[in-house]
């Protein structure tokens, strides 16, 4: 749409790098089980995650090598997090935020790589993470809590004339979470893959009309090598973020009473 | 008719833009007001990085969701 | 927007016309929903089950048996520290004790040879004392006969003196005058 107003050449396709393509032929059509880039990049996801953490700890060292250091740090973040966000009775659900947090992570990383493709920036995906989050979250506190758990949405610590309106108010944003919890993640991984990509579609300026590219190329490359930093540490808060609110999550399903 | 809904598309998508300043203060409020009480007592800052992020990340959110009207507003409407 | 206008923007950005109709977000692309579900929940599940059957078991025995190894190694520290302040205080008593054995074989041989020593001293005593005995006596003896000597001697003299100027007189008379002077002498 932008192409349109630059004349001179410039192409602006900051969306086309989160097109789902099939990988083999079947005419541009993607069915449910076509393999496609996105099955591609989640698929070196997770051997990425396997090859970390079966092959880096296949020597089970005492004293570790550095690939199986990593393993066993990234263990040990995130079950800290969860022991001290979620409390020491959510650590059964250890496995299923750990498996989150690495998904994400890698997703985010491997698609900060040129030409990749990043499942974390599809609203499908991250919707899917988020409404299975939801789903477990409300499944556990009713199974733990019976009715009680409806008593997050009960604030005993208002007045009583407030309570309803609270209560309103907070059923409306336990029904948001998984919008703001998906959205999030989409949206960052999104705006940053995008950004990066208008700054590179401006660098071959040069090409086009050299005293202006002088100036605009050495600056767009520059913009896209900060933004990249930028990108870096938001691929890993994104993760963390997205554990994280899990298990706040989780801690209201365990612990319902304000 | 259709040059005039364009003008509104591109006008909202930029409107919409303005929005994310509103998530700039407030992630910036959530950093520096950390900051301050961090400075303040360090040794219990620690313990609030957590909290940190995910306040952040709840002022960062409606940011995001602005973005996405602007997004919408340019590709998908 | 138009659906023309639409159509030729999903078309520029999507390169292909299938997707037209939904615009050019490709994460609004409705028909391509099902098939990243599909394969999002393959991947998770795959991972769920590398995760939690083969990886975290692994690294949460590695975890726990370094943990076990690091308190055993500490404990073991601790006993050899411990093995190592008794050896310590082993060798201070050996030393003690060497020093007082030590003291002891010094004052006992100083007490032996003091009593040797006591007895030479003793023996020694003994016989200068035997010779200065002897000493004397022979010096009395020699000072008896000297006196002898000189009474006779005296006598004799006297005799003759009295003899020449004339006077005789008796042995007897000679020899208790002589012997007086001579005591009176020797007093």
């Amino acid at each position: 749409m932008a192409a349109e107003e630059h004349g001179e050449g410039l192409t602006f396709h900051p969306m086309d790098q989160f097109l789902v393509r099939p990988l083999f032929g079947h005419d541009g059509e993607v069915g449910v089980f076509t393999i496609t880039n996105a099955t591609l990049w989640l698929a070196l996801s997770v051997l990425a995650i396997a090859l970390l953490f079966i092959a880096g700890t296949r020597g089970r060292a005492i004293v570790p090598t550095r690939i199986q250091s990593v393993a066993e740090l990234a263990y040990g973040f995130v079950h800290k997090m969860v022991e001290d966000v979620a409390g020491k009775d959510a650590l059964k659900f250890f496995p299923y935020v750990f498996t989150l947090f690495l998904f994400i992570l890698f997703s985010n990383f491997l698609g900060l790589l040129p030409m990749a493709f990043t499942p974390t920036a599809h609203i499908a995906v991250t919707a899917v993470l988020a409404i299975a989050v939801f789903l477990t979250v409300t499944i556990v506190g009713f199974v733990k809590n019976g009715a009680h758990f409806l008593e997050l949405f009960w604030v005993k610590s208002a007045p009583l004339a407030l309570r309803p309106v609270l209560a309103v108010i907070e059923v409306i944003s336990y029904f948001v979470r998984p919008v703001s919890h998906s959205i999030r993640l989409a949206g960052n991984m999104t705006a940053g893959h995008a950004v990066i990509k208008v700054f590179a579609a401006f660098a071959p300026v040069i090409l086009i009309s050299g005293a202006v590219g002088v100036a605009v190329t050495p600056l767009s490359i520059l913009a896209i090598t900060a933004m990249y930093g930028l990108e870096i540490l938001v691929a890993f808060i994104q993760a963390y973020v997205f554990a994280i609110l899990t298990c706040v999550y989780l801690k209201d399903a365990l612990h319902p009473a304000h | 008719m259709e040059g005039i809904a364009q003008l509104g598309q591109y006008l909202g998508a930029g409107l919409a833009c303005i929005g994310m300043a509103g998530a700039a203060v407030g992630v910036g409020n959530v950093a520096g007001n950390y900051l301050s009480g961090a400075l303040r007592n360090p040794s219990a800052a620690a313990g609030q990085t957590a909290t940190l992020f995910i306040g952040m990340a709840f002022a960062e959110a409606l940011g995001i969701f602005s973005f996405l009207v602007a997004l919408l507003l340019m590709f998908a409407v | 927007m138009s659906a023309e206008t639409a159509a030729e923007h999903g078309a520029t950005a999507a390169g292909h016309a299938t997707e037209a109709a939904s615009g050019g977000m490709p994460q609004l692309d409705f028909s391509t929903f099902p098939n990243q579900m599909f394969w999002l929940v393959v991947a998770l599940v795959v991972l769920y089950f590398i995760l939690s059957r083969v990886a975290m078991p692994r690294i949460g025995s590695v975890l726990a048996e370094r943990t076990g190894t690091i308190t055993n190694d500490i404990a073991a520290a601790e006993t050899y520290k411990q093995q190592a302040a008794e050896a310590e205080a082993a060798y201070h008593k050996a030393l003690d004790d060497a020093r007082a054995a030590a003291a002891k074989v010094i004052e006992e041989s100083r007490a032996e040879i003091q009593k040797e020593l006591d007895l030479a001293i003793a023996k020694a005593d003994a016989e200068i004392a035997a010779r200065t005995a002897e000493s004397e006596a022979r010096i009395a003896e020699i000072r008896e006969s000297a006196a002898e000597a000189v009474q006779t001697v005296a006598k004799d003299t006297t005799k003759e003196i009295l003899s020449s100027f004339g006077v005789s007189a008796d042995g007897r008379s000679v020899t208790s005058v002589v012997n007086a002077r001579l005591k009176g002498g020797a007093a």
